[in-house]
Formats: C-alpha cells, structure tokens, sequence
C-alpha cells in the first residue's frame, strides 16, 4: 500500500504522522488519509480541493503534475511526499 | 479581569495589559511566527477569536474560553466546492479564502452569531461561534461584483463588518474596491449605498460607479449608528443617514489618504484618522507620523503628534490598527514598522508601547 508522509513543518499546527493508505490516484491516496484525520484536509487543499498554491506532493521524489484534480497514479509501493514549496510563506 | 489590548501582528498574537503605574505590558503572546490577521474579543460571551493566515496551510480560525491562556482550532470560513462548469471567475484561485479580513460578533439578541468577511470579497456567517461557516450566496452572486478589484492585495475583500446595535439585521460591509453594501434583512438581500463618493482612480465616466468605490475602512458610532465614518481612498466621507448619502470631508491634515478610521463610541461628531502620503508612497508627509482628530463632524481637525515621531518615520497604519476604547479616551495605533503607541487623553499626547513588534495589522480593546 503507498505510504504518505507530512513535512516535519505541520507538526506545528496539528498531527500529521506517516500512514499507509490504499488508492491509485494522489486524490484517493489523500482521501483516505483525510477520512482519517478531517481537520488536515484544510492545511494541504484549499477551498475547491485543489492542492494549495504554496503546498507540493512527491511521489517517489518526483513532482505531481496535476494540481486541481490530484489525478497522478500511485503504485502500491509509492511513497508519497507532502511538503510545504519554497515559494510563499 | 479587566480591559485588555490585543494586537494581532505578521508574527504573531500580543495581549497587553494596563499596569498599575500607566503603562502597558505584554501580558500574553500565542501563535509566534504566523500570521494573525483579525482578532475578536467577543464580548457577548467572553470568547477571544483569532484568524490565522497559514502562509503554506491556509486560513484557520482559533478560539479561546480563557483570554488567550489556551486555544482550539474551530471551522474557518471556505467556498462550496463547485463544479468545473460552474467556475465563473477567470482566476483559479477565486473561490478559495485566502484571509479572514473581518470579523464581528452578531448583535446582543444573536448569540453564538459571527460575521467574517474574506479576500477574496465574500462575506461569511456562523451561527455557532466559528464551529461552522456560510457563505452569505446573496451578495457573492450578485452580478455587480465581476465590477470589484483589488486593493492592495490582488483580489477584493471585505475589510469592514458593522452590525447596527439598534436592529442585528442591519448589516453594512465596506469593500475594497467593490462600495458599502448594506442588508436590512440580515444578509437575505443587499443594496449598494455610495451616493456622494468619488474615485479618482477611474476614468472619469466611472468615478461615481458605487461598485468600484474603495472605502478602506467602514466604522459606526455605536451610539448614533446611522452615524458613518468612511476613510476611502480618495478621502474622508461622513454619512448621517446610515449610508444613503455621503459627504466629503475636505478640511482633515496633512493629508486625506490613510487607511484607518475610529469614531468616538459616544459621540458620533468625533472621530480619529492617521493620514499618509497618497497612493502608491504610503509613507507619513514629511516622515511625521501624526494622527488627525476632529470633533465637530469634519469640519475642523487637529494634527496630533505629541510622543510620535516627527523625523525620518515611515510607519504605515494599516487599516485596522487605530481603536479607541468604550470610554473614547484610550487610542492605541500600531504600524507596519512594529510600533505600538497608545494615548489616553483622546489623542492630545501618546506614548509607545513597544517599537519592536513585528508589523502589525490589527489592534483591539477588550473590556473582560
């Protein structure tokens, strides 16, 4: 099952441990994620469920490429990463 | 127990208190190192709320029961999701609240009742102290408001929520650049009220439209509620008929730009400003800082400035740094240079606070 795991920079805020989640898109993967911890949804989509601007996710080290639909496959073994982008702040 | 001075900064929540020798301390700090853009003590119930703009993770909202001493995260105001076809506006951002740019209690008859107002220019209502929010679809929808732009930030927002004492369904937002919009029915239907203001901004066959007018700050004198101050971008207007007309004010020094105003809680004729240097500059004229008071409805000022600095200071008050208190003799007013001053003899002299805040956006008297 893809794993996904939160910038250390959450912790601030909320918890955000590491988690396996089944899914084969990035939208499913943070479903699963966000049906298990509700209030986390807000600080990685915005308002339309789109990533937030200043917000980014890796899959396997490699950037998504759609931002709106979350619609990147992950494989069973992926390992997703969401991390806070340089820009903004 | 008693009153107390909030300040919500770039970096951070201060809560001051009065000392015993005259002065004011920190008495409190929460959520160092982010962004807190509005502060409500609500007074009704005692409840401190505070709007957090997340630079990565978002707009929260937070409140606390015990003054600020601990805090829960509760519901912050957001968008319906829409469908893809719905999607009006041209900018992929729009329908996703980017800061929570006011917040006011409901009237004393209207318990657990909040009004925020966002950037993007929507205004939200929660009927249960912030757990949940609405969007007011009546004045989002409104077809007038593809005419608003932004002022300041790249999107339109609603600075200024004022809830008339007299009747909590009389609501006036104040929008920059989108007028002062008015409800007498508690948000269910809307009129735009700017007759008598002008926008030098706009070509001149546009400078009367009341859809791109920029009030940059809206306050009520609480005991004359159809008493309304307005410093707009291009001035100083006066309504004394609760918005259906506005006059201007010529006479204020040394300059008819800024961005605060705060009216007297008691006396509707008296009312302080902090002027700057027009437009793109905002800079104090000459590198004074100076407030302006008047107390005859506009038609005289004095340029107060006793304890301010009068060489090389180029604070910026930002709109909701200037408030006076229930008595109407307690000023405070912070800049974006991190300077907190406060006067307690209605302005005639200050004396600051602090000069080593970070840059601050709001600032607030409690009274519990």
């Amino acid at each position: 099952m893809p794993e996904v795991k939160f910038t250390q920079n959450l912790e601030r805020h909320l918890s955000a441990p590491a988690i396996e989640v089944a899914g084969a898109t990035v939208r499913e993967a943070l479903d699963q994620v966000f049906e298990r911890n509700s209030q986390l949804r807000s600080y990685v989509l915005d308002d339309q469920g789109r990533l937030r601007k200043h917000v980014v996710v890796f899959i396997d080290g490699e950037l998504v490429e759609d931002r709106i639909r979350l619609s990147d496959p992950v494989e069973p073994g992926s390992e997703l990463f969401v991390m806070q982008a340089l820009s903004g702040g | 127990m008693g009153q107390r001075l909030y300040v919500a900064t770039r970096k951070g929540l201060f809560g001051l208190d009065p000392t015993e020798q005259g002065d004011w301390r920190i008495a409190r700090t929460a959520f160092l190192g982010d962004p807190v853009t509005m502060v409500l003590p609500d007074e009704r119930d005692g409840t401190l709320y505070a709007a957090l703009n997340l630079g990565h993770f978002g707009v929260k909202l937070h409140r606390s029961e015990d003054r600020g001493a601990s805090w829960e995260e509760c519901g912050a105001p957001g968008f319906p999701t829409q469908q893809e076809n719905q999607r009006i506006d041209a900018t992929p951002t729009a329908h996703s609240v980017h800061q929570i740019w006011s917040l006011e209690a409901g009237g004393g008859d209207e318990p657990n009742l909040l009004w925020a107002g966002t950037i993007p220019g929507a205004l939200f209502r929660s009927t249960d102290r912030g757990t949940s929010w609405s969007l007011i679809e009546t004045l989002w929808n409104r077809p007038e408001r593809k005419k608003w732009f932004g002022g300041g930030y790249d999107d339109p927002g609603i600075h200024s929520v004022v809830v008339d004492p007299r009747d909590s369904k009389r609501v006036l937002v104040g929008i920059s650049c989108g007028g002062v919009w008015v409800s007498a029915d508690g948000g269910e239907s809307w009129t735009v009220q700017t007759s008598g203001m002008h926008a030098a901004y706009m070509p001149p066959e546009r400078r009367e439209d009341p859809d791109i007018q920029d009030p940059h700050r809206l306050v009520a004198c609480p005991a004359a509620p159809d008493v309304l101050w307005v410093q707009h971008h291009n001035g100083v207007f006066r309504s004394t008929d609760g918005a259906r007309n506005w006059s201007e004010i010529t006479g204020i020094k040394p300059s008819n730009f800024g961005f605060a105003v705060a009216v007297h809680p008691a006396d509707p004729e008296t009312a302080w400003f902090v002027p700057a240097v027009k437009d793109e500059h905002r800079v104090p004229e000459g590198g004074k800082v100076v407030a302006a008071r008047t107390r005859d409805g506009g038609k005289s000022f004095d340029v107060l400035r006793q304890g301010l600095p009068q060489e090389h200071a180029y604070d910026l008050v930002f709109r909701h740094a200037l408030d006076v208190d229930p008595s109407g003799e307690i000023l405070a007013m912070g800049s974006t240079t991190g300077n907190l001053w406060v006067s307690e003899n209605a302005g005639d002299g200050w004396r600051a606070v602090s000069h080593h805040l970070p840059p601050i956006y709001q600032v607030r008297f409690a009274s519990s």
